[in-house]
């Protein structure tokens, strides 16, 4: 194999030193999410009155609110556009295509404060009240280019007489579009979609210039609470972390499980 | 085809709105002041001359000084950590790897704030240092926690793309070396490094780009009073209000990234002509 010197010791420790150090912080993190006392150093013994008062704040939970909507209907809207979009791409001629993946790939090169802006003018020019709505708005806007990226790699692969022949046996336009075209590219729809929703429950920067109105969502709360030790961020981003490595472990367990069944199919 | 070709223009329309114009409001209000009440804009430079103040270019020095040796860090370490990955067995691999990702999509402010309460004057460290009867040392609010934090977030984005390249890596080469006479180490630096170079480059787009540019590291490592070029837009825009001024300081953070992005792509192009050169040579 590819090597220098074998060493049998090196390589466990270097992946091990750099796997413990991207995982020990946010362990600890979760540890003193569960301490009594309001020390993060401290251990007091064990007690959950963090997270009872996680579900008491009203801020969070309005906050818990708005990142799940904004992320939902925004990976909706955005997949639904997205696909559409990318399929009309795929035929259309290529200057059309090269100048729209250009302009569509500004988003994506430009730092993400440098957008965020971009939003903020966007908004205060047509004096949009800034609040829950722009910041849906700039999350649809700023996942739609990559839902766009995601899924024009499978229409590449698509045979382009597929749609043609449905339409000559006699399906309409929409029927050869929902049922031949998208059934052959929904892996990237439904990558496309993951991104979408990933990048918005995330997001901070576009989010923090484009609200206004008192609107937060989760990451805006911890930017605005984090000044001070406050244990409840902790429990919050406890249930956080859970739930973003059960959604990995999932997406990447379930392919593999599938490849293998059809392995054995074989 | 006419049909679906049709599907892309309600998508062109929402593109200008949401990409084009705000593109072209953030170059208005860079070179625009407040007029009067009969021309509400005025053209002017003084945003982008301001900028050349000491004060304004020690902020800019320092951030990319601070995203510079973030990346050399992470090149450093995530080479051999990518190195190592792709040499182990495939499911290892594929285990390892996730492992890397996952805390990429765990919410950056989430990973950061993490530290805090692990580098503060009464923090885990220093806790630890003074229960051994060693004496404290300040490390919040520093650069060191800064480049620290920078190094944590990001240096995901290195493994990855170092490892993507080397698990791609045509072993037939590296045993065509092996049976031309080459040891491991000149293998190494003649084959293999060469070839993962590309990798290399796409990781420090990805590493030193959003180092550039990020606020929320520096707020939360470096403190309050500590400014790096993102801060200062932050601050422009949010505090102060100097929209002109932030949008101008913005733009000159888009041209300094572009820029950079076009030396590392013509350095890309140049590491692809001369591996393809060299496969040439080899047969």
């Amino acid at each position: 194999m590819v090597g220098i010197k074998k060493s049998r010791w090196l390589p466990v420790v270097v992946v091990g030193t750099i796997l413990l150090f991207f995982y020990l912080p946010i362990l600890i993190l979760m540890i003193f999410s569960f301490n009594d006392s309001r020390s993060l150093t401290v251990w007091a013994g064990f007690s959950t009155q963090w997270y009872t008062q996680l579900f008491r704040s009203r801020d969070m939970m309005e906050a818990v609110m708005t990142s799940v909507s904004v992320a939902l209907i925004s990976t909706l809207i955005s997949t639904f556009v997205g696909t559409l979009a990318a399929i009309g791409l795929s035929k259309s001629r290529k200057v059309v295509k090269e100048v729209v993946l250009q302009v569509n790939s500004l988003p994506i090169l430009n730092p993400e404060i440098v957008t965020a802006i971009g939003f903020m003018l966007l908004f205060s020019a047509f004096t949009i009240q800034r609040g829950y709505t722009t910041m849906l708005l700039a999350h649809i806007a700023f996942s739609i280019p990559y839902v766009i990226l995601s899924i024009l790699p499978k229409l590449r692969l698509l045979d382009p007489n597929l749609a043609e022949a449905a339409l000559d046996l006699g399906a309409t336009p929409w029927q050869a579009l929902i049922k031949v075209i998208v059934p052959q590219i929904l892996p990237g729809i439904v990558s496309g979609a993951l991104i979408a929703f990933t990048m918005s429950f995330d997001d901070f920067v576009i989010s923090y210039f484009v609200t206004g109105n008192g609107v937060k969502n989760i990451s805006i709360l911890v930017y605005t609470m984090s000044r001070r030790i406050n244990p409840t961020i902790n429990a919050l981003s406890t249930i956080l972390v859970a739930i973003i490595t059960i959604a990995l472990v999932l997406i990447n367990v379930l392919p593999m499980m599938k490849k293998k069944e059809k392995v054995s199919y074989e | 085809m006419r049909t679906f070709s049709n599907l892309v223009k309600p998508y062109i329309a929402w593109m200008s709105v949401f990409i084009v114009v705000p593109m072209l409001l953030i170059i208005l209000y860079a070179f625009t002041t407040v007029g009067n009440e009969v021309l509400p804009f005025k053209f002017t430079l003084d945003n982008f001359i301001k900028f050349f103040d000491p004060v304004f270019l020690r902020v800019l020095g320092k951030s990319l000084q601070v995203a510079l040796i973030t990346t050399v860090i992470s090149i450093l370490i995530g080479y051999p950590v990518a190195y190592f990955i792709a040499n182990v067995k495939e499911n290892i691999q594929t285990l390892l790897i996730l492992l890397v990702t996952i805390p990429m999509w765990i919410n950056m402010l989430v990973r950061t704030y993490a530290w805090i309460s692990i580098l503060s004057d009464n923090g885990l460290i220093n806790s630890f240092l003074s229960k051994i009867g060693l004496p404290t040392v300040t490390m919040m609010y520093t650069d060191f926690a800064v480049v620290l934090g920078m190094v944590y977030n990001f240096l995901p984005f290195m493994i990855l793309s170092i490892y993507t390249v080397l698990a791609k890596l045509d072993k037939a080469l590296i045993a065509a070396s092996y049976d031309l006479g080459a040891n491991r180490i000149q293998t190494f630096i003649k084959v293999v490094f060469p070839l993962s170079l590309p990798g290399v480059i796409s990781g420090i787009t990805l590493v030193f780009l959003p180092a550039v540019s990020t606020f929320v590291i520096p707020k939360f490592l470096g403190g309050g009073n500590y400014m790096l070029i993102g801060n200062l837009i932050e601050t422009q825009f949010i505090t102060v209000g100097e929209w002109n001024f932030g949008s101008a300081i913005s733009l000159i953070m888009a041209m300094i990234i572009m820029i950079s992005m076009v030396i590392t792509k013509k350095f890309d192009k140049n590491v692809e002509e001369n591996n393809s050169s060299g496969g040439g040579r080899l047969w």
